[in-house]
């Protein structure tokens, strides 16, 4: 009955994810039974056990029930019928009436209580993934494409369901075959044995067609996650493809890929249809079994007419289970694949780990000190070699130099979004990996150049993780950097709700919003990269108000792309290919003639306002 | 329907193997008869022969209508797929504003699919269950009408059900589909914003939000998984009932000699056959929920109606000189929150006062502007963030269409020429760059995918980035990832860049493309865009007063309005707005940089 064999999964995944590499949607094997990826899905199945056990319970009772029925109607044809006893065939009714109600309570319980378990795991499992994906690192996500975990969150937790519920009717199926040959058995040993042999060949024919079919299957799969790649690249880049034109290009590639996707289903199908013929043919070849072994029975005065009628019911309910399973095998497929996705990602070790003894980082200063940090994202390719920086608490340090020479990797390992490889970094005097990532994180604040926000309202992105912020702080924040008055002017005031990623506010706007939300966050180190370029002049000059403010007491690492800045800061690190070329006040740098000078010079050529005022 | 064939041929099978299939208790039936009434066994063995060869044609049938149906269906969604496609790239940036990408993809992909399942199990094997429950009703009302009443009692209980629980289900269905989105949306976000996550140390503050989403998914779909349940089982009581009436009455016919043995056990056998239909009425009513709900999220896109498109006279632009003019246009966007269909038209229409759109939602972001550009010439925009800068430009291009006036290339109304071929004349260096997974080479040659590799090098040696390229580990062959996380800000600005060289368009809009580079690159890139620029109309979205030098005209906005308009020069003698920003900046208020000869034309 089942040929749901459309895979959702969005595509143009890959790349390793830790342990094992070459996780590629366009290669699975394809596995029917995963041991593994089965016996953990079962771990999160223990804490319901209970609920299983009594659905299970459920099961065999409503299995029994449909197993009873054609006994009954054996026993109203052979017991009261054919004897003309109608007072018995009125208790036989009663009986009839009685496991009906029966059925229909424990039918009902049962799957509602599964229903409940199923949802129960999907839920306890996604909340789990999503737990994890905040403890790895941010190399872990600048490596994957959100697209492709968002798929193993979303996608494969919903094959997971597909397989819960499988499982559940499986179980049922498996339950229900027994049940069926045990009651074949008490009726007529003779004709059961006929129609059970019929099983292993059934069983054998089968397994013949998966062989083809699980192949085609497997191209179904992937045909499919190439269409939803291509389908959801195109929608993130829509902007540039709108503008360059290219939508009838695309449309035809696009076209190649969702053809390729029918051609694949249509080859399974014609596979697949095979089966349900197939199964039916067994139940004809069993039928035509009982009628002949059955009516000479009758005929001989062996069974009587009523086993037949009740043997021709069970016959053409014996071998659903079968076909059932086998129709579901690309489900069962499909769902080991995702399983087995699923808990790879779980596994993927954060290399971030706190440190098992890590002590919360206390109130602090804010002094901070580079020691020999060396760092590379590669073994082979180091971004940052023996760095050593010390900033002062309350002190500002501008971070200059040439793009790509490593001072962004170097506030990121500052914020702890990676480790150093070599050397250490100390925040008075507490090496960074030894205290709790988390502890750090509330004392630091970062501003980024390209400002994110989430959906919701402008006061819940600028209150943001501090949910104790009270509307006063809020609406000071908001004011400290200048963008109160534009708030207010919104019809709902700071109850306005963002679009996605803020998309209904101008970069600037955006960007001082989230200049407040630094504010609420009041950390004791504040780590900007400089984000000015994209506000204009006269937001511009309000930051640097508001930043004034905003820095006063605190200890501030800025990358930054202007004079201005850099001139107001306590110390100029100029950063060149890795390592720390000068260190010094914009005077004595200027002075010392070096790099810094030379950098000075040029932007002073650029006529850079600030450099020529 | 687009595939009547198919779907005839796929309902003609289904017919003649659901008359093969009530054919099968009739041979049962008379076998039975045939030992009890007439004590005779001459005819079993062809009797059991003939179902095996009922059931051998059957099959062929029943495979020949499940090989079409899913056809006929695979083939609706591979159209719906193309078309969602083309939808999707084709809907103006107001839609693209509004939607998440990830509920899109979710309408792609689970919406198809549903809509496609239905199609498969809904259109054709519906048939089936009508045709058995008809053939069976005819072959027992044949036998015996009385009892067949008391066997179909049942039909309509079962129909009237399913047509309420569908109705019960949709709604829940539609819950589910709303409560994944949201969640979907947090999930994506937290992804994509993960880096303002953990600087913030949020992780509580987000696991708690995606929680209370995963909840609710967990409590509607809860829901919908009792109803089904609930729903199921009843369906199968009734039709056990039905066998259960039919054994007692008919007992009594038996008894009373009115039936023979044989004809009661046909009868349960024949009501057996309804199993199937009725177990798969609770399936399909699920099904047609689903896809009820499914199907309307889905028509929201493929039915919006981009208010962008080609007039019905449009004729493409030709030979751009590059006169650019706006004339006395005003522009609003949409309110957010505002209901989301694109035919509801939000800037247009009752907009020609953009006041009153300030009222329902976000002010006006452009009002009565007019600008005259010349062919060649260069003119800085400049204001503060939201001034309308970004808008002027998006209306040029035709992102967006203007509320009112007319924005014009060469004396043409934009909105007479066709789309494409404006969008082919403006070339635009995006704020926010986006790179495709594909090669450096490929992301280059986005707008053109057959120039030749030498064309790709010289606009990568003109956007200062080849160097850059060639060290990458593949050069031109690198694959840059989905956000472009491999490369730095700088360089995907400078690839984007290199993109709209290759282009070569007549009019140019620079927003903001020199950004998020040093001082260092920022002047090579300025001394190459210098190159680029020159034959060029081109609109510089200028945030700092460097970027005006150079320009003939500047135009500065305020609040959607432009304020001033003039050689940066004679804006500084004017002492307005200008002069107070070039002051603000600390510019030198002398001559502001050496303007380009004969640029004005």
């Amino acid at each position: 009955m089942m040929h749901g064999m459309g895979g959702m999964g969005f595509g143009g995944m890959g790349g390793a994810w830790g342990r094992r590499d070459n996780v590629n949607i366009d290669d699975e094997q394809g596995k029917l039974f995963d041991c593994e990826v089965v016996w953990r899905l079962l771990g999160y199945m223990a804490p319901y056990r209970r609920q299983v056990a009594l659905a299970v319970l459920g099961v065999l009772v409503y299995t029994a029930t449909t197993v009873a029925v054609p006994l009954l109607v054996q026993r109203g044809i052979d017991g009261y019928i054919a004897q003309g006893d109608l007072e018995g065939l009125n208790l036989l009714a009663l009986a009839f009436a009685v496991v009906l109600a029966a059925q229909y309570a424990v039918n009902y319980g049962h799957q509602a209580v599964l229903g409940r378990v199923t949802q129960s795991v999907l839920f306890d499992l996604r909340r789990d993934l999503f737990a994890h994906l905040q403890r790895l690192p941010m190399s872990f996500h600048n490596r994957h494409k959100v697209g492709s975990v968002m798929s193993r969150v979303q996608n494969d937790v919903s094959t997971l369901q597909e397989f819960l519920n499988i499982m559940v009717v499986s179980l049922g199926d498996l339950i229900s075959l027994a049940g069926i040959i045990v009651a074949m058995i008490v009726l007529d040993l003779r004709m059961s044995t006929a129609v059970v042999a019929l099983l292993p060949l059934l069983v054998l024919v089968i397994a013949v067609w998966q062989r083809f079919a699980r192949k085609a299957f497997l191209n179904v799969r992937t045909a499919i996650a190439r269409v939803n790649g291509s389908l959801q690249e195109n929608i993130a880049g829509v902007r540039v493809v709108q503008s360059m034109n290219r939508q009838d290009a695309n449309l035809s590639k696009f076209n190649e890929l969702n053809s390729a996707n029918l051609n694949a289903n249509l080859r399974a199908m014609s596979l697949s249809a095979v089966l349900m013929p197939a199964v039916e043919l067994f139940t004809a070849a069993a039928l035509a079994g009982a009628v002949v072994i059955g009516g000479s029975l009758v005929f001989g005065g062996t069974i009587e007419a009523g086993v037949l009628v009740a043997f021709a019911l069970y016959i053409q309910r014996f071998f659903d289970p079968i076909r059932n399973l086998t129709m579901q095998f690309t489900q069962l497929q499909r769902a080991m694949t995702s399983g087995a996705r699923i808990f790879e990602l779980l596994d993927v070790e954060p290399d971030l780990r706190d440190a098992p003894d890590a002590k919360p980082l206390p109130p602090i200063r804010g002094e901070v000190r580079f020691e020999h940090v060396s760092f590379g994202y590669t073994k082979d390719k180091p971004v940052l070699e023996d760095v050593n920086l010390t900033v002062h608490p309350g002190q500002t340090v501008a971070l200059v130099g040439p793009t790509g020479a490593g001072k962004t990797t170097l506030v990121a390992l500052l914020a702890r979004f990676h480790d150093v490889t070599g050397g250490r970094i100390l925040i008075d005097g507490h090496d960074l990996r030894e205290v709790p990532r988390a502890s750090l994180a509330r004392q630091m604040g970062t501003v980024l150049q390209e400002p994110f926000l989430f959906t919701g309202t402008i006061r819940e992105n600028i209150r943001y993780s501090r949910a104790d912020a009270t509307r006063g702080r809020i609406e000071e924040a908001a004011r400290a950097v200048g963008v109160h008055d534009y708030i207010m002017s919104l019809p709902d005031g700071y109850d306005t709700v963002l679009e996605e990623r803020g998309g209904n506010l101008s970069v600037g706007q955006r960007q001082l919003i989230s200049f407040a939300r630094a504010l609420v966050a009041d950390p004791r180190i504040l780590v900007l990269d400089e984000a000015t370029a994209s506000v204009d002049t006269e937001t511009e000059q309000t930051i640097q108000r508001a930043l004034k403010t905003l820095l006063a007491g605190r200890t501030a690492v800025v990358i930054a792309h202007r004079l201005s800045t850099v001139q107001h800061a306590d110390q100029i690190a100029v950063i060149e290919q890795g390592r720390v070329a000068e260190v010094g006040t914009h005077r004595e740098l200027l002075e010392r003639g070096g790099l810094y000078a030379k950098h000075h010079a040029l932007s002073r050529g650029a006529a850079t306002p600030e450099a020529a005022g | 329907m687009r595939y009547p064939w198919l779907l005839a041929a796929a309902w003609l099978s289904l017919i003649l193997a659901t008359l093969l299939q009530i054919a099968v208790p009739r041979l049962l039936g008379t076998a039975i008869d045939d030992v009890l009434a007439r004590a005779d066994t001459s005819r079993l063995w062809w009797l059991a022969g003939a179902i095996v060869l009922v059931t051998a044609l059957r099959g062929v049938f029943s495979y020949g209508n499940q090989y079409l149906a899913e056809a006929v269906s695979q083939r609706v969604a591979y159209d719906i797929r193309n078309a969602f496609y083309d939808k999707l790239q084709r809907l103006s940036f107001a839609f693209h504003d509004r939607e998440h990408t990830g509920n899109l993809m979710s309408k792609a992909t689970v919406d198809v699919e549903q809509l496609r399942f239905f199609i498969n199990m809904g259109m054709v094997r519906s048939g089936q269950m009508l045709l058995l429950v008809a053939g069976v009703s005819v072959v027992l009302l044949w036998l015996d009408w009385r009892l067949a009443l008391a066997a179909l009692a049942f039909v309509p209980l079962v129909a009237y059900r399913a047509i309420a629980v569908s109705r019960r289900l949709r709604g829940i269905w539609a819950a589910v589909q709303a409560d994944t989105g949201r969640m979907t949306t947090v999930l994506q976000e937290n992804l994509a914003g993960m880096r303002v996550v953990k600087a913030f140390g949020a992780d509580d503050h987000e696991q708690a939000k995606f929680e209370a989403q995963a909840a609710k998914v967990m409590d509607s779909s809860y829901t919908a998984a009792r109803t089904q349940a609930q729903n199921g089982a009843l369906m199968q009581v009734f039709f056990w009932a039905a066998t259960g009436l039919l054994l007692w009455l008919g007992g009594r016919a038996v008894v009373d000699g009115r039936i023979t043995l044989g004809e009661l056990a046909q009868f349960i056998l024949y009501t057996s056959l309804l199993v199937q239909p009725i177990r798969m009425m609770g399936f399909l009513v699920n099904t047609f929920a689903r896809a009820h709900a499914a199907g309307q999220r889905l028509f929201e896109v493929l039915d919006a109606e981009s208010p962008v498109r080609d007039a019905p006279e449009a004729a493409p632009l030709s030979n751009v000189r590059g006169e650019v003019a706006f004339e006395q246009v005003s522009f609003a966007y949409r309110a957010p929150g505002a209901k989301a269909s694109e035919n509801a038209h939000g800037p247009s229409g009752d907009a020609a006062n953009g006041a009153a759109i300030g009222a329902a939602g976000f002010r006006p972001a452009l009002r009565d502007a007019s600008l005259r550009v010349a062919p060649g010439q260069r003119v800085a925009l400049l204001g503060a963030p939201g001034s309308g800068k970004t808008t002027m430009v998006n209306l040029l291009a035709r992102f967006y269409d203007v509320t009112s006036g007319r924005v014009t290339i060469d004396g043409i109304d934009v909105r007479d020429a066709t789309v494409a071929s404006v969008r082919r004349s403006v070339g635009i260096v995006q704020q926010d760059v986006y790179l495709f997974s594909a090669s450096v080479r490929e992301n280059i040659a986005y707008g053109r995918e057959d120039a030749a590799l030498d064309d790709v090098i010289a606009a990568a040696k003109t956007a200062q980035l080849h160097d850059e390229i060639m060290a990458l580990p593949q050069g031109y062959d690198t694959v840059v990832g989905e956000r472009g996380m491999t490369l730095s800000g700088g360089q995907r600005q400078r690839l984007s860049i290199a993109r709209t060289i290759l282009l070569d368009p007549p009019i140019l809009v620079l927003d903001d493309s020199t950004s998020s580079v040093d001082a260092a690159t920022e002047a090579r890139i300025r001394q190459a865009m210098e190159n680029v620029m020159r034959g060029r109309t081109t609109f510089v979205i200028a945030h700092r007063l460097s970027s005006v030098q150079g320009a003939d005209t500047v135009a500065v906005l305020e609040r959607g309005r432009i304020a001033e308009v003039g050689a940066a020069r004679d804006l500084l003698a004017r002492g307005g707005i200008y002069k107070h920003i070039a002051e603000l900046q600390g510019a030198p208020t002398a001559a502001p940089g050496p303007s380009r000869a004969g640029g004005a034309g």
